[in-house]
Formats: structure tokens, C-alpha cells, sequence
């Protein structure tokens, strides 16, 4: 078919070779994630408060609490159980722009909610 | 590595180029067939991320808006059951992980093994989760279906939730909109649930294949990639128990 | 117009079409069914998406028909709700969506890059025949009596209020969806995995750069209107609430949902035609693209751009000012990309040697009408005029003049671009002038009347109007028999070509790019070595290179 072009294939192929993840990393994700769990059902139980940033402007701390350990939890996941700490960088691109597009409909929908409420002009 | 040549017409004359059985032929190497199938998984992936962002969309605008009947619907799940499941996918993700190690190492009794494994904590968390609906629907808490507000216009009539949450009777225009979150419930975790019956099946699949020796050879791939899959359902569920079950549990 | 010309073609009393290539590589119907080969399966959807535009064409002819009188006359006022929805929802999912992507793209692209195929041929097959699932879906509907919400299943009124076929257009239109999500998947992994050696990004043509940036907004925006249609189905199956508001469910939040999807879907519709475009004018002035890099960037930033934006379909719904206002001003931004490609089209016109071959002519209607439906989008895109225009006939000129002045133009350029390497055939260039032509005229015509009618107040999706509008609706509709003339040309010459059109040979156009560099039509691996890409893109030099080079071979020889 082709003349083995090494120079041309040679960054894709050698950037990433295979790390194979070793069993020890996978179980010290799984503990942290348990514990995770463990501490977010911990979390719910008790009132955390909240912080009134503005007039009509509360944020409720359960809530962020709740969703920061979800997110460190799925950061481990995708980081060590889905390889990509060890993957390409277009792997990780890829990623972050599905996050991206992720924020933009929830964050940009739900600025036409928060500011119904600020009336006119 | 691979040779032909080119004869006049233009034609390839028809060479053997010696490749895995494994590798398609438009491909040039394995490495470039695992590289590309690994992103057009992690592309797929990325579609459902959307897919699910939707209905994340329309559970962030009716929790804000309908805050203290989200509230008191949460209470109506089992928190046990709840924390159970969120385990079981934990751990099943491990045992995943576990088979795509196997699987690498060539070791093709461990692949089984933890395959096994992952099918087995998936069917629990089916389980929990038929468990779970079947309360709800005892309790008439299947919108559109089999539904009352009874629990939430007086907390009181249910007593076992009651006893923990001592919660208020809603007014009645809020004690429906429990019916709003309980139909985010059924949808969310019911996609969720739809998600993993594909991937249990896809599973079987590849128990089988994987006893007969077709992972272990350097074909790692398919396994690599349906993990990609499995750890992504897993990730929609580590965001759906907080958000569903503890909205607020104090 | 000069009789100049760029066409080269091989002797035509020696020439013959390559008895080996993809079309006469295997026989039976099952291995056009079960291919895997990019080529065939672009064919396969040719001649599906060809079907269902005239569907969707003549739903066009009956609205057309219907807004001849002020009252309804042809049909009740529901039915002619039913035929603007199926126009719709046929031309947008069913034709504008596949229809550079699908056909020419699947076509030409593992060319472009210097692959045998596109990296997951299966799932290329699979995406057409969920095209095909979803077109039977929707022809269950029409048969079993339509669906009247208009494409865009506006709610209530697509939840609440009626009863017409919304759950299996719905379930079609998932059904669709799909098949461009892996359409556009496939692109992307290809584009990204299997270039040739020294395919660079830079050195890619410029319709795969549009194609990429197509694929991207289809794979990360369809997946939304997935379950936007999953939840309209479900609330109109069980009724939950989501969008009612007496359930204390939100009609906005729908619409939301639905635009977040649809208004990437029309940079999906038109970022693949400004692709061809791209290709057409530089071969047709014989001069690389200006401004190659700004091009590129424009194409990947109107799809990064293009997700912020999809609120201004919203103005007039009920969502916050303020809202509005960011909606609007991220607006007027995504316009910019988009000018940014006419001038450098521009550009790459002055001072080259132009020809107007059918391509070309279709380019340059493509230019004009696209920028005219481009500006109008702007004063759309500004809430003040919004308000007056939205809803009206201006709204339909404008996404007419981006859609059909633009996108059917660029579609049916590149169709006959590359129709003498899919083919091997040239198709008949005097006929294809005049087609070309009369589809400017009517399509004039027919949708500049549009512009006025909607400033002057004329509402859509109306069948009955005040008697004031029908002298435009009247000179509109004679408009539309023009561009269905325009339009049915076409499919005879080219059906006629295919017997008796010239013997093409591998680059009558002398463009550059590495699917002329080949036989006509190809192979089914496409290339019998994996070619070595060694100049930059539009390289005209290098093609006088190539040509002497075969030329001194031969004299030896």
C-alpha cells in the first residue's frame, strides 16, 4: 500500500504508548470514590448555610457542596479509569469541548431564567 | 511493512499485506485503527453528554422553581437503595477498568472474570432500580400514570418518610409540582437505566467473545472502548444520585 | 458570456470510461446494499435525498398554489398547515441537513485527505439507513394525515393543543438526527486519523475544513434536539408537564431546547455549500483560495459561534430583555465569519482568470443571494426590527435566500463539480447554463416579492391574507414555476449524461486536490498507492508541473 512514511506517522504513533494503568491506581480510584460517596450522603444530612451575596441573591451551600464532589468524582473517573490523563491531547480537547458546549445550553438557558425576574429596563 | 504495486490501468494488483486478521483494510496499521475507533467512541460519547444535557436543563429550571416540593418528592426515594446503587456502578466501574487491564496483560481468565463481574453489579443496580420503581409505584408516585398527591398535601399519611423528614403539607399548586419531579425521575434515571441495559447486553456479548479468546490477543480495542462507554454512565449517575436523592435530606 | 473555458478532456474517440472502478466493481443489489465503500453509500443517498426534495418540492408548489387567492381556496386552512409543515420538515431534515454532507461529502472527502474510505465505513452505512427509516417515517405521516405545527413544533401548540401526527415526525426526525450525528462523527474521526502522509491541516482543501466544521456542530447539537423530541413524545403520551404551563411546566423551555439544536442545524446546512463554493471559485479562477487561513478559522469559528447564539428565534417568546440582549449582540458576531469568507472569495475572484462554467455560474449566484439572505439576517438578528419582522414573509425571504439562493445553489454547484469524477462523465454544459440561469431568475422572482411582503406586514404560515398582498403572492408564485423548471432540468441532462455525457477523464476541470489527481470515477480503494501530499493547497504550479511532467513522458514514450 504506502511506503511506511515514519516521519509523518511517527508523533501520532510514539506520543502515546499505550501506558497500561496498573491495578494499584485503579483501587486507590475506587476507595476515593467510595469515600466520595460516602461523604456527600454525610453532606445532605446536615445544613451547610448559605451566603448572601446580594439582595435576592442567596447561594445555598448543600447544593455546591453536593455538585463539587460530583464533579471531583467524575474527574477521577474520566481521568483514570477513561485514560485520558493518559491520552493524546486531542483527547483531551475533545473532552473539554464536550464540557464546554455542556455549560454553554445549561449556563446560557438558564441566564434567560435568572433575569426574567429583573423586570424592565 | 505493506507493499503493492500499481499497474497500468491504475488498478492494485491484489496483494496480501500481511496485518492482523483484526484490521480493516482501509486502515494502515492497528495503531491507527485503535487510535481512530478510541476517538469516534470518545466523539460518541460526547453526544451523549448532550443528549443527557437536555434533560439536566430541564431538572436545573424546575428544581429552582419548584424548590420545596423537589424537596419533599427526594425525601420519597430510599436513600439506602440510593447509596447502594451509587456503589454498585462505583465498584463496577473498577471491575471494568479491572477487564480492560486483563485484557492488555492478555490475560484472558481475569477478562472474564472481571467482565463477569461488571455484568453481574449491572444487573444489581437493575434490580435496586426495579425495586425502587415498583415503591414508587405502590405509592402512586408514577405521574401521568398512577399518580396522587396525597404524600405531599399531607406528609403525615406516610409514615415512614414522615417519622425521618417531618416534612410540611404543600399547597396544593406545589404539592403537584411533585409530579414535575417525579417525571424527571422516571425520565432521567429511566434513560440512565435504558443506557445500561444496552451496555449489559453489548456485556454479554463480549463474555462470550472474551472466553473464546478474542480480546486477549492484542485486539484490545473493543473492550478499551466499551469501558469508555460503561465509565460514562457511570459519570450520569454520580451526578443523578445527588441531584435526585439529596436535594436535601436535613 | 466568452466561449473561454477551462475544460480539458481526454480524445473523445479514444476515451473510455475505466472498466475498473467502484460502480462496476461488484453487481447485485446486495452489494450496493451492504457496502462499505464511501462512494457507493454516497450514491445511495444522491439518489434518496434527490427523491425527497422533489417531495418536498412539490409541497413547495401547492403552498404556492394556495397563496395565489387572499382566501383559502385550494385547501382548508389546517391542510395548508399540514403542507408548509412537511415542506419544512422534509426539506430541512430530510434534504438541506444530508445534503452536501451525505452525498458529495461522503463522496469526495476520503479523497480530499488520501484515505481508501472514511474511518468507520459500517457506521456510514448504518447513517443511511436511518436516513431511510426516517424518510419512510415520514412519509407514514404524510400518508396517515400530516402534521400541522409547523417544522418547528412550537409548543404548546405542538404539545397541547393539537392532534395531528407531532409523535411519529417526532420519532422520524430522532430517527434522522442519528443518522447526521454519525455522518458527522465519521467526518471528524476521518479528518482527524486518516490523512495522507503530509496532509497537514493547512494543506486540506477547504471543503473539508467546512465539512469539519459541519460535523462538529451535528455531533454536538443534534443529540439536544434528540431529547427535546423525546420529551415532546413523552408529554404528549403521558402528559407530565414539562412544557405546560398549567403544570407548572415551560413552552420556552422547549423552544430553548428545540433552537439550541436548530440554529447550529442551519451552519450545518450551509458551512458544507460554502465549502463547495471554495473549491468552485478557485478552480474556475484558476488561483488558490485568498486568505486561505482566514477561511479555515471562519469556518470552525462559525460553528464555536454558532452555539451561542440560538435565543434570537426567541425574541418575540417571552424571554428576559436581558437575555435578549446578549442573545443579539453575540449575533451580530457570528456574522463575521460569514463575511469574512464572501471577501475573501472576493479576493480570489479579482484578478484571476475566471470562466463560467455551470459551477461556477451557480457560485456567483451563491455570492450574491447568500450575502442578500446573510444581511437580512443581521437586521433579524437586532431585537428592534426583530419584532416587527419576526413571523412575518420577511423571516421565510431570508432563510429562503441562505437556503435555497444559497445552500441548494452551493449543492447543486458542487453536484456539477464533481459529477465527472463520480461519473466519469461530463454532463452538458449548455443545457446546465441555461438550468442555471432560469433557477437565478425564478428563484428572484419568487422570494425577493418575500422581503416586501413581510415588511408590509404579511404574516406567515397563513393560507388566507389581505387582498393588498396578492399582487407579490401572485407574481411570487409565477416565480416558483420558473425555479421548478430550474429544477427538473437538471435531473434530465444528468440522467442523460450518464449514457451519453463526454468521457471525462481524471481533472476535465484541471483543479488541483487529490480526488482529480485520480481516476474517474475511482476506484473502489480510491487510490492504488496511498498518495504523498507534498505542495500546499490550490497549487496551480504544481499542477503545470504535473501536466508537463506527463506530457514529456509521453513525447518519450
Amino acid at each position: 500500500m504506502s511506503e511506511h512514511n515514519g516521519q509523518f506517522e511517527q508523533k501520532d504513533e510514539h506520543q502515546q504508548e499505550h501506558h497500561i494503568v496498573s491495578p494499584v491506581v485503579y483501587g486507590s480510584i475506587l476507595l476515593a470514590l467510595l469515600v466520595g460517596t460516602g461523604l456527600t450522603v454525610w453532606a445532605s444530612y446536615i445544613d451547610l448555610g448559605e451566603w448572601h451575596i446580594a439582595a435576592g441573591l442567596t447561594l445555598f451551600w448543600n447544593p455546591v457542596v453536593a455538585l463539587a464532589i460530583a464533579c471531583t468524582k467524575m474527574t477521577l473517573v474520566v481521568l483514570f479509569f477513561m485514560h485520558v490523563k493518559y491520552s493524546t491531547k486531542l483527547t483531551k480537547l475533545t473532552v473539554a469541548s464536550g464540557f464546554f458546549v455542556f455549560l454553554v445550553l445549561i449556563g446560557m438557558t438558564m441566564s434567560d431564567y435568572f433575569t426574567r425576574a429583573w423586570g424592565r429596563w | 511493512m505493506s507493499k503493492s504495486t500499481a499497474t497500468a490501468n491504475g488498478a492494485a494488483a491484489e496483494v496480501h499485506h500481511e496485518h492482523p486478521p483484526y484490521q480493516r483494510h482501509h486502515f494502515e496499521s492497528v495503531e491507527q485503527q485503535a487510535d481512530t475507533t478510541n476517538f469516534a467512541m470518545w466523539l460518541f460519547l460526547l453526544t451523549e453528554i448532550m443528549f443527557f444535557g437536555g434533560l439536566f436543563t430541564a431538572y436545573l429550571i424546575m428544581r429552582n422553581w419548584y424548590y420545596p416540593a423537589f424537596v419533599e418528592a427526594s425525601h420519597q426515594l430510599n436513600i439506602g437503595w440510593g447509596t447502594a446503587n451509587t456503589g454498585v456502578l462505583i465498584v463496577s466501574s473498577f471491575t471494568m477498568a479491572m477487564g480492560v487491564w486483563s485484557a492488555e496483560m492478555r490475560k484472558k481468565g481475569m477478562l472474564v472474570l472481571f467482565l463477569s463481574l461488571t455484568w453481574i453489579l449491572g444487573m444489581a443496580f437493575l434490580g435496586i432500580k426495579s425495586i425502587e420503581y415498583h415503591e414508587k409505584w405502590e405509592k402512586h408516585h408514577v405521574p401521568g400514570l398512577h399518580w396522587s398527591d396525597a404524600s405531599f398535601l399531607n406528609p403525615a399519611s406516610d409514615p415512614e418518610v414522615y417519622k425521618e423528614y417531618h416534612d410540611k403539607p404543600l399547597a396544593p399548586d406545589m404539592a403537584e409540582k411533585a409530579g414535575m419531579y417525579f417525571f424527571l425521575y422516571f425520565a432521567m434515571t429511566g434513560m440512565h437505566a435504558l443506557h445500561m441495559i444496552i451496555g449489559i447486553s453489548l456485556l454479554t456479548f463480549m463474555i462470550f467473545r472474551a472466553r473464546a479468546g478474542a480480546y486477549t490477543t492484542g485486539h484490545v480495542t473493543y473492550v478499551e472502548n466499551f469501558g469508555l462507554y460503561w465509565h460514562f454512565v457511570d459519570i450520569i449517575w454520580i451526578f443523578l444520585f445527588p441531584l435526585l436523592y439529596l436535594i436535601s435530606r436535613h | 458570456m466568452s466561449a473561454a473555458t477551462i475544460v480539458s478532456l481526454p480524445d473523445q474517440s479514444t476515451a473510455r470510461i475505466p472498466k475498473m472502478n467502484f460502480l462496476t466493481k461488484e453487481n447485485g443489489l446486495l452489494s450496493w446494499l451492504l457496502t462499505g465503500d464511501h462512494k457507493r453509500i454516497a450514491t445511495l443517498y444522491l439518489i434518496s435525498i434527490t427523491f425527497f426534495f422533489f417531495i418536498g418540492g412539490a409541497l413547495a408548489g401547492l403552498i404556492r398554489l394556495e397563496l395565489l387567492t387572499p382566501q383559502t381556496s385550494l385547501m382548508a386552512a389546517d391542510t395548508y398547515n399540514k403542507v408548509f409543515t412537511m415542506h419544512g420538515v422534509i426539506m430541512v431534515f430530510l434534504f438541506l441537513v444530508p445534503s452536501v454532507p451525505a452525498t458529495i461529502g461522503n463522496f469526495v472527502i476520503p479523497l480530499m485527505v488520501g484515505a481508501r474510505d472514511l474511518a468507520l465505513p459500517k457506521i456510514n452505512l448504518l447513517s443511511w439507513y436511518l436516513y431511510i427509516i426516517a424518510g419512510f417515517m415520514v412519509i407514514y405521516t404524510m400518508a396517515a394525515g400530516g402534521v400541522d405545527t409547523g417544522w418547528t413544533f412550537t409548543s404548546p401548540l405542538s404539545t397541547h393543543y393539537l392532534n395531528t401526527h407531532v409523535i411519529s415526525t417526532g420519532l422520524a426526525i430522532f430517527v434522522a438526527g442519528f443518522s447526521s450525528i454519525f455522518t458527522g462523527l465519521n467526518f471528524i474521526v476521518t479528518i482527524h486519523k486518516m490523512r495522507a502522509p503530509g496532509m497537514t491541516w493547512f494543506r486540506l482543501p477547504l471543503f473539508v475544513w467546512s465539512n469539519y466544521a459541519a460535523s462538529i456542530l451535528m455531533v454536538l447539537g443534534t443529540p439536544v434536539l434528540a431529547i427535546t423530541l423525546v420529551l415532546v413524545v413523552l408529554e404528549r403520551t403521558v402528559h407530565i408537564g414539562v412544557f405546560d404551563p398549567a403544570y407548572g411546566g415551560d413552552p420556552i423551555l422547549f423552544q430553548h431546547l428545540f433552537w439550541f439544536y436548530s440554529h447550529p442545524a442551519v451552519y450545518i446546512m450551509i458551512l458544507p455549500g460554502m465549502g463547495v463554493i471554495s473549491e468552485v471559485v478557485s478552480t474556475f479562477s484558476r488561483k488558490r483560495v485568498f486568505g486561505y487561513t482566514a477561511v479555515a478559522f471562519s469556518s470552525v469559528a462559525i460553528a464555536v459561534f454558532g452555539f451561542f447564539v440560538w435565543a434570537h428565534h426567541m425574541f418575540i417568546m417571552g424571554i428576559s430583555n436581558y437575555a435578549a440582549l446578549v442573545f443579539s449582540l453575540l449575533t451580530m458576531l457570528v456574522a463575521v465569519p460569514s463575511a469574512i469568507k464572501i471577501f475573501n472569495w472576493a479576493f480570489t475572484l479579482y484578478k484571476g482568470s475566471i470562466t463560467f462554467e455551470t459551477p461556477m455560474l451557480y457560485a456567483f449566484g451563491f455570492m450574491g443571494l447568500f450575502t442578500i439572505g446573510g444581511m437580512t439576517g443581521v437586521f433579524l438578528g437586532t431585537t428592534g426590527t426583530d419584532i416587527h419582522l419576526t413571523e412575518t414573509y420577511f423571516i421565510v425571504a431570508h432563510f429562503h435566500f441562505v437556503m435555497v439562493g444559497g445552500m441548494l445553489m452551493a449543492f447543486l454547484s458542487g453536484i456539477h463539480f464533481w459529477w465527472p469524477k463520480w461519473t466519469g462523465r461530463m454532463y452538458p454544459e449548455k443545457i446546465s447554463q441555461f438550468a442555471a440561469v432560469v433557477t437565478f431568475i425564478g428563484f428572484n422572482f419568487t422570494f425577493f416579492p418575500q422581503f416586501i411582503l413581510g415588511t408590509l406586514g404579511m404574516p406567515r404560515r397563513y393560507a388566507a391574507y389581505p387582498p393588498e398582498f396578492q399582487a407579490l403572492n401572485v407574481f411570487s408564485t409565477a416565480g416558483a414555476t420558473i425555479l421548478g423548471v430550474g429544477y427538473l432540468l437538471p435531473i434530465l441532462y444528468l440522467t442523460w449524461s450518464l449514457k451519453y455525457g463526454a468521457v471525462a477523464g481524471n481533472n476535465p476541470w484541471q483543479a488541483t486536490g487529490l480526488e482529480w489527481q485520480t481516476q474517474s470515477p475511482p476506484l473502489t480503494e480510491n487510490f492504488p498507492v496511498i498518495p504523498i501530499m507534498d505542495h500546499e493547497a490550490y497549487d496551480y504550479e504544481w499542477l503545470e508541473k504535473q501536466n508537463l511532467a506527463r506530457l514529456r513522458q509521453e513525447e518519450v514514450v
